[in-house]
C-alpha cells in the first residue's frame, strides 16, 4: 500500500512524513518523531497511557490512524513542559507522589490538562471519573487525585492573581 | 496492535463518500470516530482495504431541535452529546446513557451514528433509541430512506443498513415526563451486564405512557413492549412493576459470558428495570 504525506503539527512545531495510512497515530509520535511520552499499555484502547491532547480533545493516540490525524494539531506531555519548566500538573504529581513507575503519567497528565480546561475547579469525584479513561496500576489513584485537586488550586489562584 | 493495509479516503461530502462506498464494494469501510472499528482492525478481526473517513463531511455534524423534533447528524461525538444544553432540555436522556458510555478520551471521538451501527449488542444507544422510537435516515446513491431503530436491528452486527449505504441521521421527539438510563457493568467503560431504558409520563398518579428498552441482554438491543403496556394505566404500583419486569423477561434471551450466567443475567435485568422505572416515575 502507498504512503500518503502527514502533516501535523506537534507541540508547536509542523512536521511533514510519509507514513503508511494504517500506521497508529501513537506510533508516528514515538518511532517517526522520537516523542516517546506518550506510551501504549494495552491493545484494546483502555489504559490511556498514549493520551495525548488532538485538536483540543483528549484522545488515545493507539486509536487514531496517522491518515485520520492528517492536519491534526496534537500536544503531548513534552509539550507541556520539561525539566527546566515545569508545567503545574507536572510540578503537583511530582509534589504529591501522583506517579510510581511513571509509565502512566504522560497520558494522565496530558488528559488532566484537558480536564482542567473544562471544569477548572473540579470535586473529587469529578476528577475521578474525569480520569476514568487512564490507568494506573502502581499509585491506586489516590495521590493522582490530589495532584490534579491542588494543580487546579494553584491555576485558579494565578488566575485570580492575574486579575 | 497492527493493523493491516488499506487505502485511506477522506471524502468531503456524503455523495462522494456513497461513490467511494460504490466503487470498492465489499472492501471499502466508512469510518466515524473509529473506537469500535480500529480496535477491531488492530485485532485483524476486520480487515477492511479501503477506509472511507467520514470526519470532513460537515453535513453528518451537529444537533437540530426543531420544536419538539430532534435531528442529531450521526458525526456527533458522544461529548457533543453530553455538553449541549438544548438536548440535555429536550431529551436528557441522552446525557444520561452517554456519560455511562466508555471514558472521556472514547467520548470525545465516538459518535452516535457509530454507536447505532455498529451492531453490537454492547452498545448502549441502540437501545435507548428505541426506547425513543428514533427513526434512522440511510443515505444510498439513489437517495435516502428512514428505518425506525425498532426495525433497524437484524442479529449482532447484522442491521437493515447496506453496505453501500451511510448512516447520516437520528431523528426522535423530545421527551416528556420521567425518564431513566440505568446500567449495571464491572467497570468504567465496560458494556452493560444489563442496561434499561426507560420513558414514563403521568397523568395524575397514574402512568400514561411508558416506553422501555434493554441493552446487551439479546443479539440486538429489545424494545419491551409489553411491560411498558403492563405499566400504563397502572399508578405505578409494586404489582404493575412486577408484571413489567416479568414481561421484560420474557423478552429478552441474555448469552452466559464473563459478565455471567444466563440467571445471573436475569436477574440483573430484572433489578435493573426496576431501579429504572422507579427513577424515571421519580421524575415524571
Amino acid at each position: 500500500m502507498s504512503k500518503m504525506q502527514i502533516n501535523i503539527t506537534v507541540n508547536g512545531k509542523k512536521q511533514e512524513l510519509l507514513a503508511e495510512p494504517r500506521e497508529l497515530l501513537i506510533h508516528v509520535l514515538r518511532e517517526r518523531l522520537g516523542v516517546t511520552g506518550p506510551h501504549v499499555g494495552c491493545d484494546t484502547s483502555h489504559c490511556g497511557a498514549c493520551t495525548v491532547d488532538m485538536d483540543g480533545k483528549s484522545v488515545k493516540a493507539c486509536t487514531v490512524f496517522a491518515a485520520q490525524a492528517n492536519g491534526a494539531d496534537i500536544t503531548t506531555i513534552e509539550g507541556l513542559g520539561g525539566p527546566d519548566g515545569l508545567h503545574v500538573l507536572q510540578q503537583m504529581f511530582k509534589e504529591h507522589h501522583g506517579l510510581q513507575c511513571g509509565f502512566c503519567t504522560p497520558g494522565m497528565i496530558t488528559r488532566a490538562y484537558r480536564l482542567l480546561q473544562e471544569i477548572p475547579n473540579p470535586s473529587e469525584e469529578e476528577v475521578r471519573f474525569g480520569m476514568a479513561g487512564n490507568l494506573c496500576r502502581c499509585t491506586g489513584y489516590q495521590n493522582i487525585v490530589k495532584a490534579i485537586l491542588a494543580a487546579a488550586a494553584e491555576l485558579n489562584a494565578a488566575k485570580e492573581a492575574a486579575q | 496492535m497492527i493493523p493491516g493495509s488499506f487505502e485511506y479516503h477522506r471524502p468531503d461530502s456524503v455523495a462522494s463518500a456513497l461513490e467511494i462506498l460504490a466503487e470498492y464494494g465489499d472492501e471499502a469501510r466508512a469510518i466515524a470516530g473509529g473506537h469500535s472499528l480500529i480496535p477491531m482492525m488492530k485485532l485483524r478481526m476486520a480487515d477492511v482495504g479501503h477506509l472511507v473517513d467520514l470526519q470532513a463531511i460537515a453535513d453528518l455534524k451537529g444537533i437540530t431541535v426543531q420544536g419538539d423534533t430532534i435531528i442529531i447528524g450521526a458525526m456527533t461525538t458522544q461529548q457533543e452529546l453530553i455538553s449541549s444544553a438544548e438536548l440535555a432540555s429536550a431529551a436528557p436522556i441522552l446525557r444520561e446513557a452517554s456519560l455511562q458510555i466508555a471514558d472521556p478520551q472514547v467520548r470525545y471521538v465516538g459518535t452516535i451514528g457509530g454507536n447505532v451501527a455498529n451492531g453490537d449488542p454492547g452498545n448502549d444507544l441502540p437501545g435507548l433509541m428505541q426506547c425513543l422510537d428514533a427513526q434512522y435516515t440511510l443515505a444510498g446513491r439513489d437517495g435516502t430512506r428512514e428505518v425506525a431503530a425498532r426495525d433497524f436491528y437484524e442479529a449482532a452486527y447484522f442491521t437493515a443498513r447496506e453496505d453501500d449505504e451511510i448512516l447520516v441521521s437520528i431523528k426522535f421527539r423530545a421527551t416528556t415526563g420521567g425518564y431513566a438510563y440505568e446500567k449495571q457493568k464491572r467497570k468504567i467503560g465496560d458494556y452493560a451486564t444489563a442496561a434499561a431504558a426507560v420513558l414514563i409520563a403521568k397523568d395524575g398518579a397514574t402512568c400514561s405512557f411508558a416506553s422501555i428498552a434493554m441493552t446487551n441482554l439479546s443479539d440486538t438491543p429489545v424494545w419491551c413492549e409489553a411491560a411498558a403496556d403492563a405499566l400504563v394505566g397502572s399508578s405505578l404500583d409494586q404489582a404493575a412493576i412486577d408484571a413489567a419486569v416479568a414481561a421484560m423477561l420474557e423478552t429478552i434471551d441474555p448469552q452466559e459470558d464473563n459478565r455471567g450466567p444466563v440467571e445471573f443475567k436475569n436477574h440483573v435485568a430484572g433489578v435493573i428495570l426496576r431501579r429504572a422505572i422507579e427513577r424515571a416515575a421519580s421524575r415524571a
